[in-house]
């Protein structure tokens, strides 16, 4: 059975560990480096992408994140997809990313609180899971969107308009700007633990 | 066909409950400038609330406090990238309107203002801000609920410096949700009626074995170590006021506080942060309070 850590120097990680039980995973929560060994993939929850950023760099998580993402699935909700892009617009000052994701954010791009909102997505890769692929129910707060993919082997998965990008995967790194773990509905947790090889 | 299918809810209860998820694990700070809240932000917390006084000099000052001037909070929002958060008076739906107009991210009827009604609480339903409510005991934190509240923190006495009374209020919501788990179905109807909570809240906090909402903690917390005792005694993250702009070195102490929230079962971690941090906040101890001036009493 996989080891699924999810990262838990702040945000909503109880929230993805909940589903991944429901799923029969085994789960981590990962605060310091030494926590990450032996992990199959990892998920960065949604929060405050400076906080996370910050705890990360003074705990020395940064290096270690970048080496497991070289090898590893990682998927990054909202917050965490800002942390995993190479770039991202709006961010306080000297934010860390880890850059590992050819994809630019940009933060708190539809504004804030009063302009959070749910919705509901098309996401044609979620029919593995139930043929009939009703639309997914998003949570998006205060959420970040994907400006552009920015190499051609980024994958975009689900947009909101014709314009708007709001959830890409390039190789084994997965980025949604909304919220599955709010959800009832698994699947994008499936999705994810389907990028981990047998 | 990749696209939504344009329809957004905003504002729905699970948007609104939903930021206070984003929080969790994690610091919100008081802060009266922009100055402050750049500081707080760069510390690491995940929200600043904006207002005039913190609670201790609201204590010192007397008289009656109310909601900042919206030219302060509009200079906070406009200072930093987290969410900002401002306090209303207890009832003032009005001060709250005001509040939702400006686009705060978040609102706290709060007792440590003077309240405006000494009967009833803001309906927060009507509102696409969702609110923050502060709580002693059970009963009291689901009959905010119920109101509309998205948040709750328990109330300890703010402006002291002392968590004696966070731990109090903590200890009661915790104790009660633990004690209703072994409560047959049929007990919870007597049960709501004594805490004076509507039956499908309790119903809902059975089962749940929790708030139905994120609970912070709040009212007294100074210390790295103030924040890891509430962290471990169960609740989501902490709010601390006075305790960080009183103290003799905001920054490095708003810092460890933030890491202690993080790290708040690892003792290395904590005893590491907690050295050198310069003056504490002067505190007053609670008990040398007089009941009259005890803030955690308003609020029905």
């Amino acid at each position: 059975m996989p080891v699924v850590g999810v990262l838990a120097l702040q945000g909503d990680f109880a929230e993805h560990i909940v589903v991944l039980r429901r799923l029969g995973v085994e789960t981590r929560e990962v605060r310091l480096p030494g926590e990450l060994e032996g992990l199959d993939a990892l998920i960065i929850p949604g929060g405050e992408s400076t906080t996370i950023g910050k705890l990360a760099h003074d705990y020395q998580l940064i290096e270690p994140l970048r080496a497991l993402g070289a090898e590893k699935p990682i998927w990054g909700t909202c917050a965490g997809a800002i942390f995993l892009s190479k770039d991202a617009t709006r961010v306080k000052q000297g934010q860390p990313l880890l850059g590992l994701m050819d994809i630019t954010i940009q933060r708190n791009a539809f504004g804030r609180q009063v302009d959070s909102f749910e919705t509901a997505l098309n996401v044609p890769v979620l029919a593995a899971f139930d043929p009939a692929n009703p639309p997914f129910e998003a949570v998006f707060i205060r959420a970040p969107l994907i400006e552009s993919v920015d190499a051609p082997d980024v994958e975009v998965l689900a947009r909101l308009d014709s314009e708007t990008i709001v959830a890409a995967r390039q190789g084994h790194l997965l980025a949604t700007s909304f919220h599955p773990e709010l959800n009832q509905d698994d699947r994008f947790h499936q999705y994810f633990l389907s990028l981990i090889p047998d | 066909m990749t696209e939504g299918n344009g329809n957004k809810d905003v504002a729905s209860f699970k948007v609104k409950a939903g930021l206070a998820q984003m929080l969790k694990g994690g610091v919100i700070m008081d802060v009266v400038t922009a100055e402050h809240a750049k500081i707080a932000e760069d510390a690491g917390a995940v929200a600043v609330m904006a207002l005039e006084r913190v609670p201790a000099d609201i204590r010192a000052d007397g008289g009656v406090a109310r909601m900042s001037d919206p030219e302060l909070i509009l200079g906070i929002m406009d200072a930093v990238s987290i969410p900002v958060m401002a306090k209303v008076r207890i009832g003032h739906f009005v001060e709250a309107q005001i509040l939702e107009s400006l686009g705060v991210d978040y609102i706290d009827e709060s007792e440590v203002l003077t309240p405006a009604d000494e009967a009833h609480h803001i309906n927060k339903h009507d509102f696409k801000i969702p609110f923050v409510c502060g709580c002693r005991n059970l009963g009291e934190a689901l009959r905010r609920i119920a109101e509309g509240a998205a948040m709750i923190r328990t109330k300890g006495e703010a402006g002291t410096g002392d968590v004696v009374e966070a731990v109090r209020h903590a200890r009661s919501v915790m104790g009660s949700i633990r004690k209703l788990q072994t409560m047959a179905d049929e007990e919870l109807f007597t049960y709501s009626k004594e805490i004076g909570a509507p039956y499908d809240l309790v119903k809902q906090v059975k089962e749940l074995g929790r708030l139905p909402v994120v609970n912070f903690a709040a009212g007294g917390i100074a210390t790295p170590a103030d924040a890891a005792l509430m962290m471990q005694l169960g609740v989501d993250g902490v709010f601390v006021g006075s305790g960080i702009f009183k103290s003799g070195n905001p920054a490095k102490r708003a810092a460890a506080i933030v890491k202690a929230t993080t790290h708040y079962l690892d003792a290395a971690i904590l005893a590491e942060v907690s050295r050198n941090l310069g003056e504490p906040m002067v505190g007053r101890q609670v008990t040398d309070i007089p009941e009259e001036e005890r803030i955690a009493d308003r609020g029905w």
